[in-house]
């Protein structure tokens, strides 16, 4: 079925047209909407896309990074400021996927997909999203809590602040096919220290919740511990709490229960 | 409804076609322009066999919207040949039996190509990591690397 195609110039024409057609999608790298029209998905009748050159926009110099929704995974390889998102953008698709999908689009894209949001939740990132006046800050945890009810809402970018070193900042995902393959489950953690103690513990999983979720059990577990062995295994051994994973052919929700703490231990202790 | 008039360069050539809202690049390549060599797969950017270069970035022209590539270059593996002759990458397949089906060929190729464009002489693991967007069922993917790495060697008699 044809659909129509409306191109803007500019991000706040588009978010016009979003915002006033219910079936209206918009277009980003084409890897979540294009596949849904080739699968004839008739609930989407006009596609929204726009030339806006801010929404490829990356500023990386500065403690807090801003990427433009429409930045594409290659982008974030391709800058040395961003190394510290490279492992979750690594583990995206193939080159051509990464050629094409956005930061903008991975935040609508459903299990077992959508891994760079997980990293992106576990460092508490702001969407800024397109408003009637101009644009608003939404945590992402809330965006993603309402992201069924997000459908015409124009991400404009993506905001976060630099974890303080390497160390401070994981990221593992778990797939049946490497190098490329979909998530059984993907996390992250942030683990500041101040003093030899975690404070502002944020641990985030994929494809353990209809959406990418934060485990608060495991984050309670380590904040203001030292990271050594007993508080990364009361972490695992709290991390189920609040997750409601699903079956799918990548892996049973009994199994994603099992792992996932198997791996929280050996991502936080430093283990393959 | 109305038709999109659409030109871009295709394999070294303008060309011109009218295509419906919504329309992807596959269907205008293969259906609109007659080139037949990328393949459809799976519509769901999961095999890579319908793999182009849009400016000589790899894309999946599946997932790509016809539009979008207005005034752009698109190569696919129809324009890889060189006159008469196979492209090195093209005698490398042949050479170390990188194509039984041949379904997944033209995209592992286009994928090669992307590779080898940008570094002419990669290793195994990037050879690997270039071509994960594509999925063969034949070979088990040793013969692709084989004949990419050869390609990339030299040690190929174009």
């Amino acid at each position: 079925m044809a659909v129509t195609v409306k191109t803007f110039t500019s991000a706040s024409e588009a978010a016009g047209a979003l915002s006033s057609d219910r079936s209206a999608r918009y277009l980003g790298g084409g890897t979540l909407v294009m596949r849904a029209l080739n699968e004839g998905d008739v609930s989407i009748s006009t596609v929204v896309r726009t030339q806006d050159q801010a929404l490829s926009r990356i500023d990386a110099s500065g403690p807090r990074i801003t990427l433009g929704a429409g930045v594409t995974f290659a982008r974030v390889l391709a800058e040395r400021d961003l190394a510290f998102l490279h492992a979750p953008a690594r583990s995206i698709g193939g080159p051509a996927v990464r050629n094409m999908g956005t930061i903008g689009g991975n935040l609508f894209a459903q299990n077992p997909y959508g891994d760079f949001t997980v990293a992106l939740l576990a460092l508490d990132a702001t969407v800024t999203v397109a408003g009637g006046f101009g644009a608003r800050d939404v945590p992402i945890e809330e965006f993603l809590q309402g992201r069924e009810r997000q459908t015409g809402t124009l991400v404009l970018s993506v905001s976060c602040t630099r974890p303080a070193n390497s160390e401070a900042f994981r990221y593992r995902k778990i797939a049946r096919i490497k190098p490329k393959g979909g998530s059984v489950i993907t996390l992250a953690a942030h683990l500041p220290l101040s003093g030899g103690r975690i404070a502002g513990a944020r641990v985030a999983l994929g494809s353990m919740a209809p959406t990418q979720i934060r485990a608060r059990a495991a984050e309670r577990a380590l904040e203001g511990r030292a990271p050594d062995a007993a508080t990364i295994a009361a972490a695992a051994s709290a991390v189920t709490e609040g997750t409601s994973p699903s079956d799918n052919a990548l892996g049973s929700a009994w199994y994603r229960r099992e792992i996932v703490g198997v791996h929280l231990r050996r991502l936080l202790s430093g283990q393959e | 409804m109305s038709k999109i008039p659409l030109q871009f360069r295709h394999n070294g050539r303008d060309v011109a076609i009218f295509v419906d809202g919504g329309t992807n690049l596959l269907v205008a390549l293969r259906e609109l322009i007659g080139d037949m060599t990328p393949k459809f797969g799976c519509g769901q950017g999961g095999c890579g066999t319908c793999s182009v270069l849009v400016d000589g970035e790899l894309h999946l022209s599946c997932l790509t919207l016809a539009e979008t590539v207005a005034g752009r270059t698109i190569e696919t593996l129809d324009g890889m040949k060189q006159g008469p002759n196979l492209h090195p990458l093209q005698r490398a397949f042949a050479d170390n039996f990188a194509a039984q089906c041949g379904y997944c060929t033209p995209g592992m190729l286009m994928a090669a190509k992307a590779l080898l464009d940008r570094n002419p002489s990669p290793s195994r693991d990037e050879v690997v990591e270039a071509i994960s967007g594509n999925i063969c069922r034949c070979t088990g993917y040793e013969p692709i690397i084989n004949a990419i790495l050869a390609a990339a060697g030299g040690r190929v008699s174009a």
